[in-house]
């Protein structure tokens, strides 16, 4: 119960003091039996051994840290998907798993593919040429109104994840529909989550959630009639 | 009562009797493989791939890891190397129907991803040389480190083309591939073993001088003058 | 600074906490090389924990994708073979440590009053560890993890009148499969590791309350000076931390090296037959639990079947274990450590950590006749360590223990 009495602080800011005083008041030579405390080495070493310590530190979350990333089967499992195309008809979609994630695949008929470029629904987008925030939403050989590659614009090929919280919008091809706003709706895809709308090229409407068009993968076409999801075309 | 007799008499058995060392002091050869040997691996890869992947899977060994460990590219695999299977990030399985190896050989041919980790090297070497003529049985060859192996000697064709040394050459090629197959990581774990203990003495020293200009308040009873 | 930690310390004891178990935490200024091995454990205790969690985000406690899970540990995922080691590696490294913690306990007399309850809170820690230990191996589900379940869990089975019924309750089934496997895997990830944890801190907070002991078997707190601090005390910070972390480098030297160079030990870390999936139809040629289970295997093997029963070896297998705790009690030294503790004391604890080197030895061997023989006469050693305690620590001339530590 002793210990509960003293000044540990004071004791403590005491040793302090005298180990400070004894270091300045040594002389320079003072025999190694009776040498005391050099503390700017003492600071130096503590210092050195935390600062290598903390690398030692980074060097070992390292490997954690990374044991997070995608493993080589969730890499394999996410390999490029081919998609036979030779029955597809105009208006019909198709959906397969690329990477654990929806890709649609649909045809646009030629009225609704000439639709896209009409100023009346370029008004009601949000980024209707890719320039703004949807920039980066698709690989430059389908920035482009149709959002395909060229010469292809009437198979689109879009990762039908809503760009807002994830959802995967449901597929409205019809214009007018009276649940969706009538006049003002021009066709696409309409997320059941939160309400944000996207047109026929997954270009996202003014004024919903979603702040950017959907995305476009990485694609080409091995032959007229299959299409390889996750390669990009020979340059 | 009768079941309780049984157990207590089977726990006795086992807990008396592990005493069946089964492989009968067979002499094994030294494989003097060379995991670091990139040549020896690759061409070990081909002959595997060749002679024994055709029964033998390595299902946990996957086409692009051994692309990406062996150098070589996803054309070099698919051109040399795959023959059961399109995706070079699959796992290397065999072509064989189960029925008929059941009917061939009277089983599945083992998975090989982790023999030479559950037998060694040495093991594969001396086994995969160990054949010699016994009609006896059904492929006529019998073997000297696996008595009444069911596999016929499918590198006969190595070796009859070849001298004996280049053989044994190919041979450890192949033990040498299957020793990767087992634990790719050893590719690189030495050496990061290496870097990781080259930190770790420096380390050493810091916290040795540190400790070492702590204690001098002690040694010097400067943190208490010993009365 | 200040202000903060004023603000924290209105709230939450931080500083008193501090000084009390650290800055201001006395230790004896003696310590010498046997009392790094505290500070190890804790060290290896961290590090199961780490990479055990990472492993757990991988592993399937599934008898038909237990196995290949370990195997995609080791190849699919990103330095999951360098977590899978330094876990595998882990275990046999805690042991080593607990075994050398144990020893530094025998030759100081760590256990003698008044530190019985460290004492017995370390040995139920031990007893603890090893069922984790235990359970872990079997979760990869290779042979010796399917055989080694079989063969322990088999010894409650030998429990007169309720065995079988203990057997299949434990095992959820007829034999060793799934239903086990999914328990051990929850017990191993979940209940011992809490275990563990909390019985650590009781074994620090009943360490902290009485004061370490010190290779002279000095009580420090006998003699202090004016303010009331032992005057062959020295504060745990700065002195000890810095001594421990370099020790703990040390140690990860040594560990690093078997990590990288030789992670399977030889088949003493991971055996080679635990690289074959788990076969119910085949036992493997050869079959032992690993090292640090051997010695009280050794004794299990080592006491005859009586009475057409097996019970009397597993009761002398946890009676070997269990008959550690009652050491503060059997020894009536008035001297606690070696330095001056009479010759048939040195003498008695010299033969007892051969035969315990010697019984580990043998559990893992083959039994022959000669084995046989060796194990028992080891098993008697064992126990005569024990049992004769009482009489050769009250006999022989114990030497003078000084007033204060020495150098």
């Amino acid at each position: 119960m002793s210990e509960q009495t003293i000044d540990l602080k004071k004791r403590r800011f005491l040793t302090q003091a005298k180990l400070e005083m004894e270091f300045k008041s040594l002389p320079s030579k003072t025999p190694v039996s009776e040498q005391t405390i050099d503390l700017k080495k003492r600071r130096f070493l503590t210092q050195a051994t935390s600062v290598v310590g903390a690398v030692g530190v980074g060097f070992v979350a390292w490997p954690f840290i990374s044991s997070w990333k995608p493993s080589a089967r969730a890499k394999a499992a996410g390999a490029p998907v081919d998609v036979d195309i030779s029955k597809l008809e105009a208006g019909q979609l198709v959906r397969v798993l690329w990477r654990k994630k929806p890709v649609w695949i649909f045809k646009r008929g030629a009225e609704a593919n000439a639709a896209l470029s009409s100023p009346e629904l370029e008004a009601l987008l949000a980024d209707p040429n890719g320039s703004g925030n949807s920039k980066s939403q698709q690989p430059a050989y389908a920035n482009n109104t149709h959002r395909t590659i060229e010469g292809n614009e009437d198979v689109a090929v879009i990762v039908g994840v809503c760009t807002h919280l994830g959802c995967s919008p449901t597929y409205r091809p019809e214009p007018g529909a009276a649940d969706l706003g009538g006049e003002s709706w021009k066709g696409g895809f309409y997320c059941p989550c939160h309400g944000s709308k996207f047109d026929l090229a997954g270009r996202v409407y003014a004024g919903v959630p979603a702040p950017t068009n959907l995305v476009i993968p990485p694609y080409h076409f091995v032959s007229d009639t299959l299409i390889r999801i996750g390669v990009d075309p020979a340059a | 009562m009768k079941t309780l007799t049984k157990l207590q008499l089977s726990i006795a058995a086992m807990a008396l009797s592990f005493s069946v060392i089964a492989s009968p002091g067979v002499q094994l050869e030294d494989a003097k493989t060379d995991i670091t040997d990139t040549a020896s691996l690759q061409n070990g890869a081909k002959l595997f791939m060749n002679y024994c992947s055709g029964c033998h899977a390595i299902s946990f060994m996957r086409y692009n890891r051994i692309g990406s460990d062996l150098g070589l590219s996803d054309a070099d695999i698919e051109a040399n190397l795959m023959f059961a299977s399109d995706k070079v990030g699959e796992t290397i399985t065999t072509a064989m129907p189960e029925k008929g190896a059941a009917a061939w050989f009277g089983g599945t041919p083992p998975d090989l991803s982790l023999v030479s980790r559950s037998h060694g090297t040495d093991w594969i070497y001396s086994y995969l040389k160990g054949f010699y003529a016994d009609e006896s049985r059904v492929f006529g060859v019998n073997n000297h480190v696996l008595e009444n192996a069911s596999m016929p000697d499918v590198l006969w064709s190595l070796r009859e083309g070849q001298s004996e040394d280049a053989f044994d050459s190919d041979v450890r090629d192949i033990t040498n591939f299957l020793d990767y197959v087992g634990e790719p990581a050893k590719l690189i774990r030495t050496d990061l073993g290496k870097k990781v203990l080259f930190f770790l003495a420096i380390l050493f020293v810091l916290t040795y001088l540190l400790k070492k200009e702590y204690w001098k308040d002690v040694k010097y009873g400067i943190w208490r003058k010993k009365d | 600074m200040k202000n903060k930690q004023s603000w924290i310390d209105q709230r939450f004891p931080l500083t008193k906490v501090w000084n009390e178990h650290l800055a201001e935490y006395y230790t004896p200024r003696n310590f010498n090389f046997w009392y790094f091995f505290g500070s190890l454990a804790m060290l290896v205790l961290v590090m199961q924990l780490v990479t055990g969690i990472f492993l757990t985000m991988h592993f399937k406690p599934d008898s038909a994708q237990a196995f290949a899970s370990v195997e995609y540990i080791m190849r699919d995922v990103e330095w999951g073979w360098l977590m899978r080691y330094l876990h595998s590696t882990g275990a046999s490294a805690f042991f080593v440590v607990i075994y050398l913690h144990m020893y530094r306990g025998l030759l100081y007399g760590s256990y003698k009053a008044p530190r019985e309850l460290i004492w017995i809170l370390g040995m139920v820690l031990y007893i603890a560890l090893m069922a984790e230990a235990f359970m872990g191996y079997v979760l990869p589900w290779g042979q010796m993890s399917f055989w080694g379940a079989q063969v322990i869990i088999s010894l409650f089975g030998s429990v007169p009148v309720i065995g079988p019924d203990l057997l299949s309750w434990i095992l959820g089934d007829y034999a060793v499969g799934d239903p086990a496997l999914n328990r051990f895997f929850s017990l191993h990830v979940v209940a011992l590791p809490l275990i563990l944890v909390v019985l650590v801190f009781l074994h620090i907070v009943a360490l902290h309350a009485v004061g370490s002991n010190n290779p002279d078997g000095i009580e420090i707190k006998k003699n202090k000076d004016k303010d009331g601090i032992p005057k062959d005390g020295i504060p745990f910070h700065p002195y000890y931390s810095v001594k421990d972390i370099m020790g703990v480098v040390a140690f990860l030297m040594i560990f690093c090296t078997v990590v990288f160079f030789a992670p399977a030990m030889n088949g003493y870390f991971l055996e080679n037959a635990n690289f074959v999936l788990a076969n119910p139809l085949k036992t493997p040629d050869h079959i032992a639990p690993l090292w640090y289970l051997t010695p009280f295997y050794s004794v299990l093997r080592a006491i005859p079947p009586m009475f057409g029963s097996q019970f009397p070896g597993v009761v002398g297998m946890f009676a070997a274990l269990l008959i550690l705790i009652a050491l503060p009690w059997l020894d009536r030294s008035p001297v606690k450590s070696i330095r001056y503790r009479s010759a048939p004391y040195k003498w008695a604890l010299g033969i007892f950590v051969v035969s315990f080197i010697m019984l580990g030895w043998l559990g893992m061997q083959p039994v022959n006749e000669l084995n046989a023989f060796l194990a028992r006469l080891f098993t008697i050693l064992y126990f005569a360590f024990f049992i004769l305690m009482p009489w050769y620590t009250s006999i022989g001339k114990t030497k003078e223990v000084p007033e204060r530590t020495t150098e």
